[in-house]
């Protein structure tokens, strides 16, 4: 297969030589599919498989960036003329979680096989978005083109809100243009962008200083790049991760899907499991669930805590072991991700935070609590079922939240019920 | 001391080393010659002061028995298109009037490593597109040939490396570069009585070199020499990371044996019967009769060939040129560097103003008929089908090949044409006629050469061209030599 450059040209402050080095008649790949999965919790109740097509793959250049002032405009060349890879999809997606699903999924691909960093506050990532409305058995509708979106959740957002704009629209009986629009993640709305000046004949040319790029499949001469031996050199992407933390690990899809989606989380996961002989299922929902919380909460970057991923191993393993209550893991964990430099056994040691287990105790304890809210105890027998969780938090406070619950559960029952 | 000028590369840098005279001695020379050849108009910028110090330096590797390269410490002049470092880098432009490159071209950078001394940048046609050296900002460059002082009138060094030329036709420099696109070099090295190469695409990095048709550039050489010529070759040929089309194979030092010791037993070369075209003076044809026998009498074996789509080089190349210029002359928009109108309206109108006051009319000329032939709806019927007729052309010179080692050719159809009658037609005639022997060379990629034979009866050069299959340059500098020996051009640097 040969691959060639082309030069685009157009007059433009951000593209300093006058034209822009794409492939349009034979890009790097054509007619590919991407399978991946939407899942987005809160919004769909378990993940469902999508398959995209991919157009085209093509290499070009980046322009620069022009900022426009009232009386004058600047430009930023610090981009332009760098390499870029552009991956033009079918109009396969019909709503804007699907559109993140699919970015998510091409940025773990991306940042597995070292293409770049993937981060789209930076640049580093760029979605335009094309979204188009119709009825169905109807053409495709006229579509515009998104722009300026800053980040994967950016992505679902403005395709929601330009789906639910053209709607609007089409019901109150206007058309839909053609336009670039970008999006405003302050006023979380698209706005039209200043005009394209009318259509253009780009004036395409081969690019004279590029000579064609080979790709073969066998072991080749000087000048051509194996496509063969670069597929060997690719390492696990994101679907085989799902596939084995389902296989091997016995995780469900769903938790699949969220740590993979989060490369940060995976992260922890693959080096926790590592150090200690976990409970994957436990782990996986610790870091999707407390752990997740934990970083939402303190809005700590979590990267700077993947040196210490052997702290999220040892409180997992007490946890499983029932050496710590879930409460006092959360309380540790927390500790531990905000600066703590200390290990989660010193602290431990420290505070007497050890779960009481011994039967013996727990029942001390809850006998205490009976004793002591006499009034609570007497409603409950009532009938007033629903103290029995305020019985239980009294209890929580009683034992420096060291009981286990579980255990605390069964007795206080016992003791409650079976006087 | 003028004597060190005629002298030979090789030779002076034995001298050199030998402590028999100084590099300052020998930039002294070549820098009085500037000045005494200055009404030529072959220089753009004399670059005295970086070039002393350079002489400088060479002169304390010589002291210590370490030159770099034979080159070191020698006078060498580069076209004004190749890009040096904090030297202002003009393309005989207004539009570059005072443009100076932050980098070097390779060709000025393996020039510098390898000790060389800049003496200047040379006079071109505008952005290389001419074949006279007559449409510069700068005016145009004379031949040295037949000059008369008390004359208006002159006749033209050739182009657009005219300024190359006639540097090293003087002595105010050994060697030149200059580029080649579809003749460039080898026209003016005609004219001007002198070894012209034009070496393998992708022999030479083009980096640095500002575009005229990057399918068809190429750096080219001018010397007095052909042992000259190799000394260049050698230190600037070779693989280049900065151009993708340079090749990648290492290059090899070339090497050509003493002249008595050459011999062209068995070499099959081939007379392009096309080549004598209706235009072709009559003086030019016999002195090519005259070689082709000479070397026949030498033991070569001479056949006629066939290449029949020569005469499609002028209009395919025409077409090509002029829709890479319209690409390559997009950058020129007054923003970045170079010329900028005084225009506040609008960006667009300070593109207009600035290119349509930044350009000559030849330059625009090509430049509106490129973007026609570029768009969408003529891109198949022009674009396309002069691809086409290149395959053609280079198919040519394939089959040839397949026959014989060499083709034996004019380099130009007449001798140095006056400037009054040659500025009567207009660019693109002159161009058509300047090129149809050279042209067909860039289009297939291959190496060619213009020697010096003799001297007309109005005493001014006449010169043949050989070429031969891609990266035959040992072989094509060999036959050069041998033809070098045996005809003993009269060099116009021994009368100065």
């Amino acid at each position: 297969m040969v691959s060639m450059f082309d030069r685009k040209h157009y007059f433009y402050g951000d593209m300093p030589v006058g034209y822009q080095i794409t492939q349009q008649r034979n890009p790097l790949a054509k007619d590919g599919i991407l399978d991946l999965f939407v899942f987005t919790p809160g919004i769909h109740k378990s993940p469902y498989v999508k398959k995209v097509k991919i157009k085209q793959l093509q290499l070009e250049q980046d322009s620069g960036k022009s900022l426009h002032g009232s009386d004058s405009s600047l430009v930023d060349l610090n981009r332009a003329g760098m390499g870029l890879m552009e991956v033009v999809f079918e109009p396969d997606l019909t709503d804007g979680e699907e559109a993140a699903a699919l970015v998510k999924e091409l940025a773990g691909i991306l940042k597995k096989i070292g293409t770049c960093t993937c981060k789209m506050e930076e640049g580093g990532l760029r979605v335009d978005a094309n979204v188009s409305i119709h009825q169905e058995g109807e053409p495709l509708g006229t579509r515009t083109e998104i722009k300026n979106i800053g980040s994967f959740r950016g992505v679902a957002s403005a395709v929601k809100y330009e789906i639910e704009r053209q709607i609007k629209l089409k019901e109150k009986g206007y058309q839909i243009i053609n336009e670039t629009r970008a999006w405003d993640a302050n006023t979380k709305s698209t706005v039209a962008m200043r005009d394209k000046e009318e259509k253009q004949d780009y004036r395409y040319m081969p690019e004279p200083n590029l000579p064609p790029l080979h790709l073969s499949n066998d072991e080749v001469n000087q000048g051509s790049v194996n496509v063969e031996k670069l597929r060997k050199s690719i390492p696990e992407l994101p679907a085989q991760i799902r596939e084995r933390l389902q296989k091997e690990l016995g995780l469900t899809l769903s938790q699949a899907v969220i740590l993979v989606n989060d490369s940060v989380l995976l992260q922890f996961f693959e080096d926790s499991m590592k150090m200690k002989q976990l409970n994957p299922k436990l782990l996986a929902n610790i870091l999707i669930y407390e752990f997740s919380h934990i970083i939402y909460k303190t809005k700590v970057n979590p990267e700077h805590f993947l040196n210490r991923s052997n702290v999220v191993a040892d409180l997992v393993y007490l946890l499983d072991t029932r050496k710590i209550n879930r409460g006092i893991f959360c309380y540790l964990l927390e500790e531990l991700f905000i600066g703590n430099p200390k290990q989660p056994i010193e602290i431990l040691q420290e505070e007497n935070l050890f779960q009481i287990t011994d039967e013996e105790e727990l029942m001390k304890i809850c006998k205490e609590v009976l004793n002591e809210n006499e009034n609570l105890v007497t409603l409950y027998r009532g009938g007033k079922k629903n103290v029995y969780k305020a019985l239980m938090k009294i209890l929580v406070n009683k034992s420096n939240e060291r009981a286990d619950m579980a255990k605390c559960d069964e007795i206080m029952k016992k003791l409650l019920n079976g006087e | 001391m003028d004597k060190i000028l005629t002298n030979s590369i090789q030779s002076v840098s034995k001298h050199l080393l030998q402590g028999n005279i100084t590099t300052r001695e020998v930039l002294n020379s070549s820098l009085e010659r500037i000045e005494k050849t200055k009404n030529l108009n072959a220089f753009i910028t004399v670059t005295k002061q970086t070039a002393v110090e350079s002489s400088q330096n060479s002169d304390v590797r010589y002291k210590m028995k370490k030159p770099k390269s034979v080159l070191d410490g020698i006078p060498i002049a580069v076209k004004d298109n190749f890009c040096t470092k904090y030297i202002r880098t003009t393309c005989g432009s207004k539009m570059l009037q005072n443009f100076v490159p932050p980098y070097n071209a390779t060709v000025c950078q393996r020039l510098l490593d390898a000790g060389a001394t800049l003496v200047g940048k040379t006079n071109l046609d505008e952005f290389a597109m001419g074949s006279g050296t007559v449409d510069s900002l700068f005016g145009a460059t004379k031949n040295v040939w037949n000059l008369e002082n008390d004359s208006n009138d002159f006749h033209i060094s050739g182009g657009s490396s005219g300024g190359a030329a006639v540097a090293v036709a003087t002595g105010s420099c050994f060697g030149a570069f200059g580029s080649d696109t579809g003749g460039s070099t080898r026209n003016p090295a005609a004219y001007c009585g002198l070894v012209g190469l034009k070496p393998t695409y992708g022999l030479i990095s083009r980096f640095g070199l500002i575009p005229l048709v990057n399918s068809l550039d190429v750096p080219g050489i001018l010397t007095r020499t052909v042992d000259d010529c190799v000394s260049l070759l050698n230190v600037t040929a070779g693989p280049d990371c900065n151009d993708s089309t340079c090749i990648s194979k290492p290059y090899r030092s070339i090497r050509i044996p003493p002249a008595a010791q050459l011999s062209v037993k068995n070499l099959k070369i081939g007379i392009p019967r096309e080549y004598a075209c209706e235009n072709l003076e009559d003086e030019v044809l016999q002195t090519w009769n005259e070689v082709a026998s000479l070397l026949e009498e030498s033991g070569a074996t001479l056949k006629e060939v066939s290449m029949p789509h020569t005469e499609l080089s002028i209009v395919c190349y025409s077409i090509l040129n002029q829709c890479e210029v319209a690409s390559n002359m997009a950058r020129y928009d007054g923003i970045q560097y170079g010329y900028r109108a005084d225009e506040n309206s609008s960006t667009e109108q300070l593109y207009a103003k600035t290119r349509s006051r930044g350009f000559n009319s030849v330059v625009k000329h090509r430049i509106l008929t490129g973007n026609y032939f570029l768009l969408t709806r003529n891109y198949e019927k022009y674009f396309e089908k002069a691809l086409k007729v290149r395959r053609l052309i280079a198919n040519d010179f394939d089959n040839v090949f397949e026959e014989v080692q060499m083709l034996l050719t004019p380099t130009t159809l007449t001798c140095a044409p006056l400037h009054s009658k040659f500025i009567q037609k207009s660019n693109s005639e002159q161009c058509s006629q300047q090129d149809f022997c050279t042209q067909p060379a860039n289009m297939a990629g291959i190496p060619a050469i213009s020697i010096p034979i003799k001297l007309s009866k109005n005493g001014l050069p006449l010169s043949l061209q050989l070429m031969g299959r891609n990266l035959s340059e040992p072989t094509l500098l060999a036959l050069a030599k041998f033809i070098e020996d045996k005809v003993k051009f009269p060099h116009i640097v021994e009368k100065l």
